[in-house]
């Protein structure tokens, strides 16, 4: 399977130095029936070591926390991790509502403890055409799912990113897309195991800019469709509004697939650029694979659709 | 000539402050993107500065400045050649296929790539030599700068994805700037002028 737990030996003591983690700041990691504390301490857990991001190195903490896309916050790569510091996490509420049958607004400890956090390294790839590997610490968004115990009529889950213009003030002109940012999965999609609700990064809180306290990684798909910093998770009928397919539905459309066979009007996804920090200009270009290099799990979710038009 | 020194010092400026930033590391993760991005601006900058030459001369009577026109002009086509190399160069490798692609199937590229192409002629008889060889020729020719500017500024709204702000400001000084010239205001500003030296461009 998909995960991987890191060892302590991966990762340089400077990172694992629990700073301000969640352990000291909302204890809930401590609450999480044993997991919790072992892994954080990088100790085996039990968990299968296939890694599904090959053997590619995780990028570097610095990588991961300076260069992001999180308009909120600002439009340059820079700018998130200037100014998310403004973003309040605690404390975080996350309204649960639409088709199910346990509707409510969960204290983000309650939302989270009755899952066992694991760590995995996934490839993220941006529709822009870079793209970095990761280790997150999270849990299935399938254990969500199943707790909301979700009504059969329900088939898709649309997600809303928190939009506080105090926290998140705005610079400069308003930008044209719509707030708050909107995203969705199929319900199908959202109950795979390769979907992950995240609460860390290299086994520390995830910091503001990468979208704090919580945020969707989907793997397969381009980066903006793993939403950030959620407050509302809605199970629904019809395909929800997202927002950048609203925007621009010739450039995005609601599946946003890693698929280097789509053609995209402003960027070729033949290729991406690896962040890496050893190279002269940042970065090594590498063919992009189809669903990110996750075919073999997900594929099976598009039988008989054609990709090119449900793009 | 203070004027030309200034204009000198601003038009390098930018290229000093991406060579020291790419050797100190502090262009953000892709300096590339940084290059093409930082490039790309001052491009559009001194395309606009070029145009506003003749009609702030007109409103000020302040003729000399008519002298750094060609200067205004070179800078703008080195900003954008520089803009286009770091593209075509770092980021493409220079792969003929790659770069034609995205001139045929990106719109914004196509719009920045015509831009360009509009400005090589004006570069290239831009000296002394060849206004004197194509004399009234030379100012039909060098009309092709309003083309290029209100290319290279549709290049960068096609480009941009959600903050408007700076391509519609572009668009806007483009826009005053030509009804600046036009036969209906001209005469307004032409008003008190002595010399003969409105050209255009
Ligand atoms: C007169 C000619 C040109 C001007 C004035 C110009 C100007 C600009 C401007 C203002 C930007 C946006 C910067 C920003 O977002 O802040 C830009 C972006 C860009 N231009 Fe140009 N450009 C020109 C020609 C070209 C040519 C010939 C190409 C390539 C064939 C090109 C490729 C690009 C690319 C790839 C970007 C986007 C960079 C990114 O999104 O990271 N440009 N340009």
């Amino acid at each position: 399977m998909v995960i991987r737990v890191r060892r302590s030996s991966q990762v340089p003591s400077s990172e694992i130095t629990p700073e301000s983690t969640y352990l000291d700041r909302r204890k809930f990691l401590g609450a999480t029936a044993g997991i919790g504390a072992a892994t954080f301490l990088g100790r085996g857990v039990a968990a299968e070591e296939t890694p599904t991001h090959g053997d590619e190195e995780p990028n570097s903490w610095e990588e991961i926390t300076t260069h992001n896309n999180f308009y909120e916050f600002g439009l340059g790569k820079e700018d998130p991790s200037r100014n998310a510091h403004t973003l309040v996490t605690e404390p975080w509420t996350v309204r649960v509502d639409g088709l199910c049958a346990k509707p409510g607004d969960y204290a983000l400890e309650d939302f989270i403890r009755p899952s066992t956090l694991e760590d995995r390294v996934y490839r993220l790839r941006c529709v822009e055409g870079w793209s970095m590997v990761i280790p997150w610490r999270g849990f299935p968004l399938a254990d969500v799912i199943r707790r909301a115990e979700v009504e059969p009529r329900a088939r898709y889950v649309a997600f809303e990113t928190l939009w506080d213009p105090d926290q998140m003030p705005e610079r400069g002109w308003k930008p044209r897309i719509g707030w708050p940012y909107r995203e969705g999965l199929r319900l199908d999609e959202a109950l795979h195991p390769l979907s992950f609700l995240v609460v860390g990064l290299y086994g520390k809180t995830l910091p503001n800019q990468n979208g704090a306290p919580l945020r969707l990684v989907v793997p397969w798909k381009y980066g903006f469709k793993s939403i950030k910093s959620i407050v509302r998770m809605s199970f629904v009928r019809d395909q929800p509004r997202t927002t950048w397919s609203s925007d621009s539905p010739r450039e995005y459309g609601f599946y946003s697939n890693v698929n280097p066979e789509v053609r995209h009007p402003r960027w070729s996804q033949a290729t991406e650029k690896r962040i890496d920090g050893g190279r002269l200009f940042g970065y090594r270009r590498i063919d992009t694979q189809f669903l990110n290099g996750y075919a073999d799990e997900v594929a099976h979710l598009y039988e008989g659709m054609d990709l090119r038009k449900h793009f | 000539m203070v004027l030309k020194g200034a204009i000198w010092a601003v038009g390098l400026a930018p290229v000093a402050y991406l060579i020291v930033g790419f050797v100190r590391g502090s262009l953000g993760l892709l300096p590339v993107d940084t290059i093409i991005l930082v490039e790309g601006r001052w491009a559009l900058v001194f395309l606009l500065a070029t145009l506003a030459v003749t009609p702030i001369r007109r409103l000020t009577r302040w003729n000399r400045l008519a002298r750094a026109r060609r200067l205004l002009g070179l800078f703008a086509f080195f900003h954008a050649s520089v803009h286009f190399l770091a593209y075509a160069g770092i980021d493409k490798l220079f792969g003929l296929v790659a770069i034609l692609e995205d001139v045929r199937d990106r719109r914004y590229i196509t719009a920045g790539m015509a831009a360009l192409l509009l400005l090589v002629p004006l570069a290239g008889t831009s000296t002394r030599g060849w206004i004197r060889r194509l004399g009234k020729r030379w100012l039909k020719l060098h009309r092709l700068v309003y083309p290029a500017a209100a290319l290279g500024v549709l290049h960068f709204y096609w480009k941009v994805r959600a903050d408007t702000f700076w391509p519609l400001l572009a668009a806007l000084t483009l826009a005053v700037l030509l009804a600046a010239r036009s036969p209906a205001m001209a005469p307004r500003l032409r008003r008190g002028q002595r010399s003969p030296g409105g050209k255009a461009g």
